[in-house]
């Protein structure tokens, strides 16, 4: 089957590529167009290391066909600093040591800046509840839930 | 969250300060690159097809319509791979038998466990080579499988290997059976020492396989030319691990093999033994085109290394004023689908943190048909610590004592003879004790429904072979490579202890992981070594480099080497010169290398010993739902001896992800099978490891006893901490409703099965 064209948003900027109508999105970031920030670990949306938003709506990409990505809005971790400027939450993570080996990051920053764009002052158990589907094997979340809330603070000019 | 206790004076410049961690933003932008995160031109794609059978002899395999598809480039199976020679190399408590992992990663004979690998193909895309896979024909004959370890070790029941004779019996037995191996240490006299005993406590425990759980799933790329030689890039504990086992099972030169080590997506332990490597590599070899192989969740779970089930009883002897006179222990560990469980670890750490004078331990290494255990975290120690410190708990309960003034009472000390022929050579168990006696929690007052339970946990720790080398830059700065892969924040301790030793500022060094052809040899990244003996390497790099930093300052200044000291981070004239020059930093003698002799750089390696024991003691408070059985952890308070935390940040991070793994062993993860043999729980739906919503904050206390034998203090830090959270658990289940939870996890289910028998209902 011939494969679809798909023209998207990704990180603010306006994307085209083909792909597979079995293709998840997150295939389509890492494999077609070499986003590889954005995770597998499991393939069935049970861990969170894929996390994306699709039009502002925090979802796992490895649920997500590429093809829904058509007309959409598309942010993975790659679109989340600006240049040399970390976004906060990247600040926050490096300062309170909050990741070990790192994988789950790129998920687990996409997943708290969706949190922060909903509720700028969670309390820890709206950020565990918040972080509940993104599972870090590492750190027993301790630094994570720190450091989400300190930036929150940050954020809020607290 | 955290206090620092013992903390000798402090004439330290940099270490014991929290700097962000050197590789740290690549991680917080997406862009360090992970074992799947590789590709190269012209790349094909590598899968695997697995048994869906628990034990079946092969008797054929046809290939041959999967060949035929257009996009496939390649089919192997075992037939593409040497054979090997049957032979345990390598110290015991972690030989390994090629013969045996040749048939792991790839099955000959048979197939052992459901999930592992007959056949493997390249193909120019995922999905052909997913295709390709189904059009595989494997002729199987179903045989009976047997999984539980207590079964296994039945005289009926099915054997893996028909010819298998159990080591370490004399006389030989003469009938085979799953049981590898037997070992046995003791000390004293163990029947003199309970007959002296005025209570004995003696209880049967059972824990459920685990997996380590890490988060990416195997991955790599590999790229062969046509003279042979080829590189690897691979997500392990060890890339030089991963190039030594990866020759042999190939029969490749080792020098033809480069590998580089990707960042590593979570390991603990279960990354220290190769799966997709050596077959991606063959791949490669057959095709001609690089090859990258993925492995899925599910294959993760059905075909890595999980850590053992097992079956064991504690027996131990007090006098009424708590002093422990005998213990004997029996363990039984599966080792999975091949010999090499971590049962010899169990019977060396599970008493190793007492002073007793009467002890046996026994134990039985039992293969069975699920994926061959892998290195978990302490291997094998957790398991027989749920056990021992469950049984001391209720010893405790029945002498009316506090159960850290039992252990108090009870503690190894430096010169203590352990049951395994060595002695304590380090202090620190105590101060962990009376860290958490002083924590005002442990004293806190408990409401309906609650309970607090204690327990503690002994690590070897490692040392071993470790290599590094520092060069520096005419700027001044300096980069350190390692052959140490970074699972935790290694590369931020190493930069503080280099930059500590060469008197620079943190930011003026870089650490890197160096691949295999770049760096002297390095073990892997395992058994809490890497900050002890690759630091150490590190540290003598340093030292020869500051020694040529002064013959350079020699050399400018026009006078004797030795009339130069290094102080401060400057070179200095002494002795007879004292004061006739004004001091030459760092960056000026590093500016000045072209005129001094040129390049300034060097290079150290190292067999370390003198390691010393990791030490934890764990405190946690549960509340138990009498109408669920559902447990709750309250408060977590964790002290751990790290001899001198080097970044205290990371040395914490070790410590709660330790405990939460452990929370998880103890509450929830097991492999469950079904009637087939089949793993019904093969992802994290099913298998579920801690989520954030599930816990509070790990509190934790590093107790600081310096190690004499580092320059700096260091002790191991990564893995006692997962030691005593089983049985901390079950301790507070205990004291929360009087009910002793023998068998792991303590699920809803087992708990309230617990409740019901107590309530007589």
């Amino acid at each position: 089957m011939a494969k679809q064209h798909v023209v998207t948003t990704l990180n603010g900027n306006s994307v085209e590529f083909l792909c597979d109508t079995h293709q998840t999105l997150l295939e389509v970031l890492r494999d077609e167009l070499h986003l590889t920030g954005t995770k597998e670990g499991c393939g069935t949306g049970d861990c969170g290391a894929c996390s994306i938003t699709l039009n502002g709506r925090l979802v796992c990409s490895c649920l997500t066909l590429g093809v829904e990505a058509q007309g959409k809005s598309v942010e993975t971790i790659e679109g989340m600093s600006n240049g040399e400027n970390l976004h906060v939450l990247q600040r926050k993570f490096l300062e309170h040591a909050a990741l070990q080996c790192g994988i789950c990051t790129p998920g687990v920053l996409v997943a708290a800046r969706s949190l922060l764009e909903r509720n700028s002052d969670p309390t820890e158990t709206e950020v565990r509840f918040w972080l509940a589907g993104n599972l870090c094997r590492c750190t027993g979340y301790n630094k994570i839930v720190e450091a989400v809330l300190d930036a929150a603070k940050e954020m809020r000019g607290a | 969250m955290s206090t620092v206790l013992d903390r000798t004076e402090k004439t330290l410049k940099v270490i014991g300060t929290r700097p962000v961690r050197p590789d740290g933003v690549p991680k917080v932008t997406g862009l360090a690159q992970y074992g799947a995160d590789f590709s190269l031109p012209g790349m094909l794609w590598g899968k695997i097809l697995r048994s869906p059978h628990a034990h079946a002899r092969i008797r054929s395999i046809n290939t041959a319509k999967a060949l035929a598809l257009p996009g496939v480039k390649a089919v192997i199976t075992s037939a593409d791979l040497p054979d090997q020679k049957f032979d345990y190399v390598g110290p015991e408590r972690v030989a390994v038998n090629f013969w045996h992992m040749t048939r792991n990663i790839m099955a000959r004979e048979k197939v052992l466990y459901e999930g592992h690998a007959v056949a493997a193909v390249a193909a120019t895309t995922s999905a052909i080579a997913a295709e390709a896979l189904r059009l595989i024909e494997v002729d199987y004959e179903v045989l009976p499988h047997v999984i539980d370890v207590d079964e296994a070790m039945k005289p009926d029941a099915p054997l893996l290997f028909e010819d298998m004779i159990t080591r370490g019996i004399t006389p030989a037995p003469t009938k085979p059976s799953n049981i590898s191996k037997r070992i046995e240490y003791k000390m004293g006299d163990v029947d003199a020492g309970f007959a002296a005993a005025d209570e004995i406590v003696e209880l049967n425990f059972k824990t459920a396989p685990v997996h380590q759980g890490y988060i990416e799933p195997q991955a790599c790329l590999a790229r062969a030319d046509a003279d042979g030689q080829t590189e690897l890039w691979a997500s392990s504990q060890g890339h030089f691990v991963v190039r030594t086992m990866t020759v042999k099972l190939l029969g490749m030169k080792t020098g033809d093999l480069r590998v580089h080590p990707a960042e590593i997506g979570g390991a603990f332990g279960g990354k220290t033994v190769v799966y997709v490597e050596p077959v991606a590599v063959a791949l490669s070899r057959k095709t001609g085109h690089p090859v990258k192989i993925m492995m899925s969740r599910e294959d993760v779970f059905k075909a890595t290394g999980p850590t053992s089930g097992t079956s064991s009883t504690i027996k131990i002897g007090v006098t009424r004023d708590g002093k422990i006179v005998a213990a004997e222990a029996l363990f039984k560990y599966q080792a999975g689908a091949f010999p090499g469980s971590p049962v010899m670890n169990g019977c060396m750490c599970g008493f190793a943190p007492y002073d007793i004078p009467n002890v046996r331990t026994i134990g039985y290494d039992v293969v069975c048909n699920r994926p061959k255990a892998t290195a978990y975290r302490a291997p094998g120690s957790p398991m027989s610590a749920y056990a021992v410190e469950s049984t001391l708990d209720m010893v405790a309960a029945k002498i009316g004592m506090d159960p850290l003034q039992l252990r108090l009472k009870n503690t190894a000390k430096p010169g203590t003879q352990l049951v395994y022929g060595a002695k304590h050579a380090h202090a620190g168990f105590a101060e962990t004790l009376q860290a958490l006696q002083r924590h005002p929690g442990y004293t806190a007052p408990l409401g309906k429904n609650q309970g607090r339970g204690v327990a503690s946990g002994y690590w070897f720790n490692g040392g071993g072979e470790s290599s590094a080398t520092v060069h520096v830059n005419e700027d001044g700065t300096a980069v350190v490579a390692t052959g140490s892969p970074d699972i935790g924040g290694s590369r931020a301790s190493t930069a503080l202890m280099a930059a500590e030793a060469l008197g620079i500022p943190y930011e003026h060094v870089r650490p890197i992981i160096a691949d295999t052809n770049s760096v002297g040899y390095t073990q892997a990244t395992g058994g809490s070594r890497v900050t002890y003996a690759t630091g150490m390497a590190v540290i003598n790099a340093c030292n020869k480099v500051i020694a040529e930093m002064c013959a350079r300052a020699a050399k400018i200044w026009k006078i004797d080497a030795a009339d130069v000291i290094w102080e401060e981070g400057c070179a200095r004239p002494a002795g007879k010169r004292l004061g006739e020059f004004e001091p030459l930093s760092f960056k000026e003698i590093a500016s000045k290398r072209t005129a001094t002799g040129g390049p300034i750089s060097a290079a150290a390696s190292l067999n370390a010993e003198g390691q010393a024991p990791g030490f934890s003691t764990q405190f946690c408070d549960v509340e138990v739902d009498p109408e669920t059985g559902h447990v709750k952890i309250l408060r977590y308070v964790a002290a751990q001896d790290a001899g001198r935390a080097i970044h205290p940040a990371y040395v914490e991070g070790q410590i709660q992800g330790g405990v939460v793994q452990g929370i998880g062993w103890a509450l929830n993860e097991e492999y469950i099978y079904d009637q087939e043999g089949h793993l019904s729980n093969a992802g994290f739906l099913d298998y579920r490891i801690p989520v954030a919503s599930d816990l509070p904050m790990i509190e934790t206390i590093l107790v600081e006893v310096p190690n004499p034998n580092h320059p700096y203090g260091v002790k191991g830090v990564a893995e006692a901490n997962i030691v005593p959270p089983m049985a901390a658990v079950a301790n507070a289940i205990y004291h929360a409703t009087g009910r002793r939870m023998t068998e792991l996890p303590m699920s809803p289910p087992k708990v309230l099965a617990a409740l019901d028998s107590g309530r007589g209902g």
